[in-house]
């Protein structure tokens, strides 16, 4: 998905403002002529001229550049779902990993990753159970990083 | 010195320290032969185990497993006519036409072998030049580290980029980032919206395997490419010849290391960059330059050593200022901090031992590359027929786990999604994504050393430049700076001038 610089330029200038409106409520250090603000306001103004220049030259540019370019991915429906696949696993994970646990999560997520790319079934389940009780183990009994069990009990 | 060594060599020599090593260069050698994945990936792929080690063990991962992948990197190049890392790229073509006239092992020889020279001439400047230049670093106040920062951004943004405007950008949001939460001189929460989740800051781990490994992921995802295909599986002796390679080429493969060692040197440029301009130089200055791109080993051996000797090079600004000299070095400074060891000039004062077991680690890594690099070339037609399909997957879970690890929570997670889709579009639309990170990691520092200089000169702004070191090196930012108006100023008023 390309944009034309001027969009892109558009959505950085507002950014600029929102950053240079925001910083107006902080505080100076007690004492000094300066506070928490001036860095980030010096960035804002910096990116503000930036994005200027990058709309100038997307306008300019705006009959060779189409405002939105469809990329070739965005042509197919198999690509499309693979990328929302991907996207939806990680969203999938940040709801339900608490409740489900990592290993459900896990095997959920390699599942559909791997049928969506088509990888043979017979060979796709027993990864996607196998895999995530390896990477556990090593991050959960190596590493000591508390993943969440969920609905499991705890096994190891 | 010598007592310093011998403290350096004993935490090498650590069982435990080499079990690290061996390990991560058998997976920085698999990242670097899959296509698709870089060494960057590899390194934000370690650094969340190299969270749970200490210090030396942590670095000796992150510079194996990088200086293993980029040569790894030849491997697919040569056998698929597809690079494994952007590293290899320069000369993709030239080693595919070598498998072609049945001269495969002649370029896997050539790029293992010129790889761990070129890494140990990148290792010896680095012994020699990191120290000589952190003891001129002492010297340093809050004045001349400001510009040294300025100067290492204004370097990441206008070399190698090809829309300087768009680097800009890019950097000016890592910067931004760089302010959220609360550390910052004023100990002020910003930008955090009431979450307590940002007071802390944006955690600069996740979003690194948000920028380089889960974008990477999506575009796996949505690439349109026709399958793999092996150009050959017949690989003789790789080591055949090489002597006289090193013979006929000694200044070609001088020329490349030296070269590939300023350009890692140089902030924002890496491997790839070495590459390209070192395969471009040798065929500048080669007696046969019409054999280019035929399947000629030349270009072969003098930018497979450049990309190796980048690689020490970007270390020695990393250690003696904090400033990284490529992507790669973005991620281990991030790593230094987080180990309490804070790059600068006192790191070599107050913990040398340290220091020179990194240096250790290098020879080390270019030494045990040529038999574990043997061993890869052997085994890939194996690794390079592992689906990818089941590889991607894989990783993704692996970035989940990695983010979740740094915090226990999965706002990491959410730090992935997030900065793996920023980078996924702004990539597509010809944003290059390390000038942000190099913002993210040099934001803090830049901010602490500007509010410093501001209060010690009570707001007065020409305190800047009034000291010697710190002029050169603002009359240095802004040669930079302004190099590209200033050429195109002459080109378009110059001319006229001439009448």
């Amino acid at each position: 998905m390309k944009f034309n610089d001027a969009i892109l330029g558009a959505v950085f200038l507002a950014l600029s403002i929102a950053v240079l409106v925001h910083i107006q409520g902080f505080p100076n250090i007690p004492g000094q002529k300066i506070g928490p603000g001036a860095f980030p306001g010096l960035i804002a103004l910096i990116l503000g001229g930036c994005s200027l220049a990058l709309i100038w030259r997307g306008w300019r540019e705006r009959a060779s550049q189409p405002m939105v370019a469809v990329g070739a991915w965005l042509a197919s429906p198999r690509h499309i779902r693979n990328f929302l696949v991907a996207i939806g696993a990680l969203v999938f994970y940040i709801l339900a990993a608490d409740v489900l646990g990592f290993l459900i999560c896990g095997a959920i997520i390699l599942i559909s990753l791997f049928l969506t790319l088509r990888v043979r079934p017979a060979l796709a389940v027993p990864l996607a159970l196998v895999l995530p009780v390896l990477i556990h183990v090593i991050f959960y009994k190596v590493l000591r990083v508390p993943l969440p069990w969920g609905v499991l009990p705890v096994l190891w | 010195m010598l007592a310093t060594y011998a403290q350096a060599f004993a935490l090498i020599m650590d069982p435990y320290v080499l079990t690290v090593i061996l390990f991560s260069a058998l997976f920085g050698l698999f990242v670097g032969c899959i296509p698709g994945l870089t060494a960057t990936m590899a390194t934000a792929l370690l650094v969340p185990i190299t969270f749970f080690m200490p210090p030396v063990p942590a670095i000796a991962a992150i510079v194996t497993c990088t200086a293993m992948a980029i040569f790894a990197g030849d491997i697919p190049g040569a056998l698929l006519r597809i690079p494994g890392t952007p590293a290899s790229a320069a000369y993709t073509d030239e080693a595919y036409a070598m498998t072609r006239k049945g001269q495969a092992e002649v370029a896997l020889g050539a790029g293992l072998v010129f790889s761990a020279i070129g890494g140990l001439f990148g290792t010896a400047v680095m012994i020699v030049g990191a120290p000589a230049l952190a003891d001129i670093a002492l010297r340093f106040s809050d004045y001349e580290y400001f510009w040294i920062v300025v100067l290492g951004l204004a370097g990441a943004v206008f070399i190698g980029n090809a829309s300087i405007l768009k680097a800009t950008i890019s950097l000016l949001l890592g910067l931004l980032i760089a302010c959220v939460g609360l550390d910052n001189p004023a100990g002020f929460p910003r930008f955090t919206f009431g979450s307590a989740e940002l007071t802390g800051g944006i955690s600069l781990i996740p979003m690194m395997v948000g920028m380089f490994a889960v974008s990477e992921i999506l575009r796996f995802m949505v690439h349109l490419d026709p399958p793999l295909r092996l150009a050959t599986d017949r690989i003789g002796n790789i080591f055949r010849g090489m002597g006289a390679l090193l013979v006929k080429y000694k200044w070609g493969l001088l020329r490349g290391s030296a070269l590939g060692t300023v350009i890692g040197i140089q902030p924002g440029s890496g491997a790839d960059m070495a590459a390209w301009m070192s395969y471009a130089t040798a065929k500048k200055f080669s007696k046969e330059p019409e054999k280019f791109g035929t399947g000629h080993v030349e270009g072969i051996v003098e930018s497979g050593a450049a990309n190796n000797s980048s690689l020490a090079g970007a270390w020695i600004p990393a250690l003696v200022f904090g400033i990284p000299g490529d992507s790669i070095t973005a991620i281990a400074i991030g790593v230094l901090y987080i180990k309490g060891l804070n790059p600068g000039p006192s790191l070599f004062v107050n913990n040398p031992q340290n220091i020179y077991a990194i240096f250790l680690v290098f020879i080390l890594a270019n030494l045990i590359m040529i038999p574990l690099g043997w061993l890869a070339i052997k085994v890939a037609k194996r690794v390079l027929t592992v689906s990818r399909n089941i590889v991607m997957p894989t990783i993704l879970l692996f970035c989940i786990v990695g983010s979740f690890a740094i915090n226990n929570t999965v706002f990491g997670v959410l730090l992935i999604l997030v900065f793996g889709l920023l980078a996924f579009v702004l990539e597509e639309n010809g944003f290059p994504v390390a000038p942000a990170i190099l913002g993210v990691v040099l934001g803090q520092m830049m901010e602490e050393n500007f509010i410093k200089s501001m209060i010690k000169s009570d707001g007065d702004v020409t305190a800047f430049v009034t000291r010697p070191i710190a002029m050169w090196l603002a009359i240095a930012t802004f040669v930079i700076l302004f190099w590209p108006v200033g050429t195109w100023l002459w080109r378009r008023f110059g001319v006229r001038f001439r009448y």
